[in-house]
């Protein structure tokens, strides 16, 4: 019917690539359940539930958890807790702080001219044509300097001392947040047509309704996107917090790249499909709410 | 040519699925045949199923059941880049990344023609829309008007034996839509090929077209020159589509080959008039039609054949025309008086509460079937 | 005060911009001008910055050393030199199987029916949020000796019947390739889809009125109109590729050393903050020339943004 139809190898290149997109994961979530402890062939599922862990060399027998072992053990671990609390923790702080001022910063970019303007927009995109490993070196090198400066200066010693941890961390992320957020509020202002503040303000409103009543619930949706990808971006950073991290503010990513060095065990499927579930539902449930938003608010 | 007809719709039938999943003909059982040199045009409001038709015989569409033939060739699945003709597109569709001339040649390119032909043939298309030395251009830099001669070259220098014109003119602000139809109109003598234009505006279609397709919810109401569809509508639908009308209701006293007795309640008196619509009863609900230009105004006189007596309700002067309306018991009549006397002459108008007399002749008036 | 505010629009505009102007200044622009001052610094003996003028470091990247086996005063290693060419060729060979691999699904999504297309979507963005480190983890465990990939391979040789033995395919330049590219395939998707879900079906209709067959309508209409998503996806892959360690650490082993896993050795293990700097200005440097000639020929991708 369609003249413009998909050919047949478009089709097949696209089921090639999901595959190859897909096949890794599905790996790392089977293996969750890898009844070895060393991980390295798959030895079949843990066959059986017993009231104590039932070990056979590295293979496990038995386990209270059955087949889920590996999920029992995780949750046992203090170490995933903390890091888990640390990431969450950086990510919902960091992406609080850059969505405003990040929004702040796109409305005065499209909407307003001033002296800084050609500096603040450019500044905008250093995070995009930097690598991060260039910019994570050199926030090291700023706080390891700044810090070592006040401290002798100010004679810190002991815990006063200043030292990297999480909030280096988190005002690293926001660093390098707040440009996306910025640029996608920004992308949608681009589109946003004038004249309905102009009506606002031909109505009686004044700056401050216009932008609380018309502006900012049309652009709320630019908002909350640019705020979920700065979210994601947290949540995925590897490289900024490994130069800006320091004792106790490990967070999920570099603990288990720590764990990648050293030894291996399924536990670290078991953390990967945990996370992957989490991060699937989440993201999931906001689809949902912002698709029924739209129903009702068409 | 192959075929006395250019293109032809034979029983077209196109099937959509709406968003809401039910199924919905946007085409419903279309038969229409379009001769060789005809300016034609489909005309409806939206949702009539004219752009679907233009697009089923561009190719863009297949039909769900029918044929549709292009110089007697069923064309089925043939792609558009197989058929004869070339569209021009409401939106243009031009082509951002390349120049006009690119655009302009790129159909050529397609056929394999030579550069120097191509070179040629362009400079030719370009000159007839009169762009010469636009070429260099990119479409964005054009004004509207140019992008729609762009558009027309475009399709034009194909050399197609049939131009479709999806409401090409749209976009066009007012004074330039005018020019553009003569120019249009022109262009189509000239070069004597077959013109199908798909449009909404009436006064577009009566302007250029030989013939007209009225359509409306996916049928042709009505297809005749303009004339015919402006003086015998052949129902209420294309009578109240195109131009303005008075409508009464009422019922068929006696009926014979050329005159129609109908009592219209709303008068309280018979009317006499033309049947028009085929298959007329006696005793049948019809719709009695009259122009208001065709009513004549006069002051009150006795003479009380063919006449109506009531009452100036308002008027409404438009400069080349007066709009009378006139309240006859009750009914609303509205009278289209030209303004032959200038209206500083207070002898040349009628004031609000004024007795006149309305006269109708019975020739124009039109019995019509209720829709 | 307040008054003079509500009076001057640039005022507003630059109170409303400072505190993020202000943070990318001292988080990202002092750091780069620290990073170029460090990189011509000194390294003490235990490991601190000795802060002078020499570009002992720039000359060590370019081969050339004073601390020569045989007592000569100057010696040249390309060791660095090779390095850095090693993470660009990495760099170009990944974009362009990426761009190979983006395109088709890119273009699958953008023809799909539109009530499909976001379920696509969904579909190239979930393995995006599973974690980097995790995703490297997992072709990791694909590509050992002992993994899925020699398994299935082996099944299927098997069913041939020819003999088989494990291929050895982790810490290879191969599995960093192939792990490279996993990990920045979504970047390309999106944007060259986001160009080509732009592209009017008009455009389309008006090629093959034209008389251009499919192959032809891609070749003249859908591939230049999409060029700026492949720009754009371009740059988001290309420089974090050129920057990234973790890939080469763990799918690499020890045996594909790229510029990021020199600058990052250099700040841990080797502790030369000097030299390592001045790699990472080099690195710095190198991207921005790319990008700069690439986008000069190509335009800056709009479409960055919506990715």
């Amino acid at each position: 019917m369609n003249p413009f139809r998909r050919s047949p190898y478009v089709i097949a290149a696209a089921v090639l690539v999901y595959v190859f997109l897909y096949a890794p994961i599905v790996g790392l979530i089977l293996y969750s359940f890898n009844a070895s402890k060393a991980n390295v062939t798959f030895e079949g599922f843990i066959p059986a539930y017993s009231e104590h862990v039932v070990m056979d060399g590295s293979l496990v027998k038995s386990s209270p958890c059955g087949p889920f072992h590996w999920y029992c053990e995780l949750a046992k671990n203090n170490d995933v807790a903390e890091a888990a609390g640390n990431t969450l923790t950086i990510a919902f702080v960091a992406t609080i702080i850059s969505t405003i001022i990040g929004t702040m910063a796109a409305i005065s970019l499209q909407r307003y001219n001033f002296r800084l303007k050609p500096f603040s927009q450019l500044s905008l995109y250093i995070p995009i044509v930097i690598p991060e490993i260039v910019m994570g070196i050199g926030i090291l090198t700023l706080f390891s300097q700044v810090f070592g400066w006040l401290n002798d200066f100010l004679n810190l010693t002991g815990n006063a001392r200043l030292s990297l941890g999480i909030v280096t961390v988190t005002v690293s992320h926001i660093a390098f947040m707040v440009p996306f957020v910025a640029l996608v509020v920004q992308a949608r202002l681009q589109g946003f047509d004038k004249s309905f503040e102009e009506a606002a303000m031909d109505l009686g409103a004044n700056e401050w309704i216009t932008f609380k009543r018309v502006t900012f619930p049309m652009i709320l949706p630019g908002v909350l996107s640019g705020a979920l990808l700065a979210f994601t971006l947290s949540l995925d950073d590897f490289v900024i917090t490994f130069f800006t991290n320091g004792p106790g503010s490990t967070t999920l990513p570099i603990y288990v790249y720590g764990l990648l060095r050293r030894i291996i065990t399924p536990q670290v499927n078991a953390l990967s499909t945990v996370w992957i579930l989490v991060v699937f539902l989440a993201v999931l449930t906001l689809q949902i709410l912002q698709n029924r938003e739209q129903k009702a608010h068409p | 040519m192959a075929s006395e007809f250019a293109v032809e719709m034979r029983d077209v039938v196109k099937r959509f699925i709406t968003p809401e999943g039910s199924e919905m003909a946007a085409v419903d059982h279309v038969t229409m045949r379009i001769r060789n040199g005809e300016f034609f045009s489909m005309l409806g409001s939206s949702g009539c199923g004219k752009t679907t038709s233009l697009r089923m015989i561009a190719g863009f569409e297949w039909p769900t059941e029918g044929e549709v033939y292009i110089e007697g060739q069923a064309m089925g699945h043939t792609p558009p880049f197989q058929r004869k003709v070339n569209t021009v597109f409401q939106s243009y569709a031009l082509f951002q990344h390349m120049t006009v001339f690119q655009n302009v040649a790129f159909g050529l390119e397609m056929e394999g023609a030579s550069k120097a032909e191509i070179d040629k043939r362009v400079g030719h298309a370009l000159e007839m829309v009169q762009l010469t030395g636009m070429g260099r251009r990119k479409p964005k830099q054009l004004s509207g008007g140019q992008q729609q001669r762009v558009a027309l070259a475009r399709a034009l220098v194909k050399t197609p034996d049939v131009l479709l014109l999806d409401e090409p003119l749209g976009a066009l602000d007012l004074k330039l839509r005018k020019e553009m139809q003569l120019e249009l109109k022109a262009l189509q003598v000239q070069l004597g090929i077959t013109f199908i234009y798909v449009t909404h505006d009436q006064e577009e279609a009566l302007t250029m077209s030989d013939r007209i397709a009225v359509m409306s919810r996916g049928k042709v109401q009505q297809m005749g020159t303009p004339v015919e569809v402006y003086e015998r509508p052949s129902n209420k639908f294309v009578a109240d589509f195109i131009g303005e009308s008075n409508f009464f209701e009422g019922k068929i006293k006696s009926l014979s080959k050329n005159e129609a007795s109908v009592f219209v309640p709303g008068l309280n008196a018979e009317v006499t008039g033309m049947p028009i619509s085929e298959g007329l009863v006696k005793g049948e609900e019809v719709v009695v039609c009259i122009r208001p230009e065709k009513i004549r105004v006069t002051e009150k006189t006795a003479r009380a054949e063919g006449l109506f007596h009531g009452r100036v309700s308002n008027t409404v002067y438009i400069g080349a025309d007066t709009h009378v309306f006139v309240d006859v018991h009750g009914t609303q009549f509205k009278v289209w008086e030209q303004n032959r006397i200038s209206r500083l002459d207070p002898k040349s108008f009628y004031v609000v509460g004024q007795e006149v007399s309305l006269m109708l002749m019975p020739e124009n008036t039109l019995v019509l079937k209720k829709d | 005060m307040l008054k003079r505010l509500r009076e001057s629009k640039s005022a507003q505009g630059t109170l409303l911009a400072l505190p993020t102007t202000m943070w990318l200044f001292v988080l990202l622009i002092i750091p780069l001008i620290l990073t170029m001052i460090v990189s011509f610094g000194k390294r003490s003996p235990d490991g601190n910055v000795i802060y002078t003028f020499t570009l002992d470091n720039y000359v060590r990247l370019a081969g050339f050393s004073h601390d020569c086996p045989d007592g000569q005063a100057t010696c040249f290693d390309p060791l660095y030199v090779n390095i850095l060419v090693r993470s660009l060729s990495l760099a170009l060979n990944t974009t362009v199987l990426v761009i190979a691999l983006a395109y088709p699904l890119a273009y699958f999504i953008a023809r799909a029916h539109p009530k499909q297309r976001n379920m696509y979507l969904f579909m190239v963005l979930i393995p995006l949020w599973t974690n980097f480190v995790i995703r490297v983890y997992a072709w990791m465990m694909l590509l050992r000796k002992e993994g899925a990939i020699n398994i299935i391979l082996g099944w299927i040789m098997h069913l041939l019947h020819i003999p088989f033995t494990p291929l050895e395919m982790l810490y290879t330049p191969g599995a960093v390739l192939v792990g490279m590219v996993y990990e920045f395939l979504p970047f390309m998707i999106l944007p060259i889809y986001t160009s080509l879900e732009k592209i009017d079906n008009s455009l389309y209709e008006a090629a093959a009125d034209l008389g251009a067959n499919a192959r032809r309508t891609f070749m003249r209409v859908t591939l230049p109109l999409s060029m700026p998503g492949v720009v754009a996806g371009t740059i988001l892959v290309f420089i974090p590729v050129m920057g990234t360690f973790i890939v080469s650490d763990i799918l690499g082993g020890r045996q594909v050393i790229l510029v990021g896993n020199l600058i990052q050795r250099q700040f841990l293990d080797a502790r030369d903050p000097t030299f390592g700097s001045a790699a990472s200005l080099i690195l710095m440097v190198m991207t921005l020339i790319v990008t700069y000639f690439y986008t000069r020929k190509f335009g800056f991708g709009e479409e960055i943004v919506v990715a």
